[in-house]
């Protein structure tokens, strides 16, 4: 097993343990690089995707966002965002990428948020308006809290898709886990870019599971008493990410 | 990116029109070849599946767990032991199609209603018969509808495999294009490619159209 040796000599390289190049540095930039544009995509998101869900206007936009987002490279996003920011005089590397994240990462968020809004049965929502509630009440007091883990599945989606995506910043030049694996490549140095690899896996799956664990968490009390979960709480496929 | 540099050089496209066609015809191949080799593992699972009931906890939660994993780790997790090559491109590709194909097939072959599949065991089909002739014309619409985003999917996906030394539209796009700070260049393979996954998603629902004339009333 002579590359098991050659990616724990890796390892324990105290190189790679402290800097600018260390693995704790890495994941904290690709953290950085991720946390920005999906809180960004968050708020803009959020609000357009409660809005089509509880007016059911432009409820096509919402469906087809996310056959548009499947069918966008996010390679090709995250080059086609280059050219301009660099024509901008924004810069080459970050810019460009944080862009591409955002616009990533807001189509699963509107779909989901909409299709958990009509998933709300209308007569709850008749029987609110019966109580003499305010349309913002309706939607914070009835509709969000029913919807919220398909709400949260979408926000999953994006956030595991960002957290993927940013890798590809690495081909900009932007810092974060995907370093390991485009200098890897380019130095012929297979244990950098495997354990790259390993790490950004592990990051995305720990981000699908926190998420998940926030959607389960995130049912509100009265319906899980009842036992009536909502059913479609993956309404979307998701992507396989990056 | 010298800033002075027009977004789109036409006369680049028109004097590179056999190149462009070339890595369209390169990513074209590539996703044939992950959506055909997926279907085939993807078709066998299900049977699998469908036979001993307890593989299906086991088969869903390894390829969620393919498909959460961004598609460079995957294709870089393969190359200390496969390299640089289309066989790294392909494996990767072809997990990713597993999940979406698998859980399609499944669904397809459950929406069949009880009623007609006893029917068919009283008209006295066999078990293969019944699959062929019965069962899959029912789930073709559910299994389509899978085939086709398991095809956008990988059609976008296929971009990636330039980093790691192949060609198609991800050539044009980082290669010709980043690498070399040529905009036209990330545009044309951006946009071909974008094309490709609506021009095959709308092709294949025609075939599936065509295929279940039945199905036409139905809601998709």
């Amino acid at each position: 097993m002579e590359f098991a040796r050659a990616v724990i000599a890796w390892l324990v390289d105290p190189a790679q343990w402290s800097g600018p190049g260390g693995i704790p540095t890495r994941i904290g930039e690709h953290l950085l690089l991720s946390i920005g544009p999906l809180l960004a995509a968050v708020l803009v998101a959020l609000p357009i995707g409660l809005y089509i869900g509880h007016t059911g206007r432009s409820a096509l936009l919402a469906v087809n966002l996310a056959n548009i987002g499947r069918a966008l490279p996010s390679l090709g996003i995250i080059g086609i965002f280059l050219p301009i920011t660099a024509g901008l005089g924004l810069g080459f590397g970050v810019p460009p990428t944080v862009i591409a994240l955002f616009a990533l990462a807001i189509p699963p968020i509107i779909t989901n948020t909409y299709a958990g809004l009509r998933e709300v049965d209308p007569e709850l929502i008749e029987a609110g308006r019966g109580m003499g509630m305010r349309e913002t009440e309706l939607l914070t007091r009835v509709e969000l809290p029913i919807a919220m883990p398909i709400v949260l599945a979408g926000l999953r989606t994006s956030a595991v898709q960002v957290v993927a995506t940013a890798t590809l910043g690495a081909v900009l030049g932007t810092g974060g886990l995907g370093r390991y694996i485009i200098d890897g490549i380019k130095q012929q140095d297979d244990p950098q870019l495997f354990v790259g690899a390993v790490i950004v896996a592990l990051l995305a799956i720990t981000t699908e599971l926190s998420f998940a664990a926030l959607q389960r968490a995130a049912v509100s009390p009265g319906i899980r008493r009842s036992g009536r979960l909502p059913t479609a709480v993956d309404a979307e496929v998701p992507r396989p990410s990056g | 990116m010298p800033s002075d540099q027009p977004l789109i050089q036409f006369d680049w496209i028109v004097n590179n029109l056999g190149e462009i066609g070339r890595r369209l015809g390169e990513h074209i191949e590539m996703t044939v070849i992950a959506v055909v080799i997926g279907f085939v593992v993807s078709f066998g699972l299900a049977l699998l599946i469908r036979r001993y009931r307890g593989l299906s906890g086991p088969v869903l939660a390894v390829s969620g767990v393919l498909y959460t994993v961004p598609s460079l780790a995957l294709f870089a997790l393969l190359l200390p032991f496969t390299g640089l090559s289309l066989l790294s491109a392909e494996i990767a590709l072809v997990s990713y199609t597993v999940l979406i194909l698998v859980r399609n097939i499944l669904a397809g072959l459950e929406s069949v209603p009880p009623d007609v599949s006893e029917a068919a065991v009283g008209m006295g089909l066999t078990a293969s018969q019944r699959l062929w002739r019965i069962e899959l014309p029912i789930a073709l619409p559910v299994i389509v509808a899978g085939v086709r985003i398991a095809t956008v999917t990988t059609i976008g996906l296929v971009t990636v495999t330039s980093l790691i030394g192949q060609g198609g539209l991800g050539y044009l796009i980082v290669v010709v294009g980043i690498n070399q700070f040529f905009a036209t260049a990330i545009y044309v393979g951006a946009l071909l490619s974008v094309a490709l996954a609506v021009g095959a998603d709308l092709g294949l629902l025609r075939l599936q159209r065509a295929l279940t004339p039945w199905s036409q009333a139905r809601a998709e």
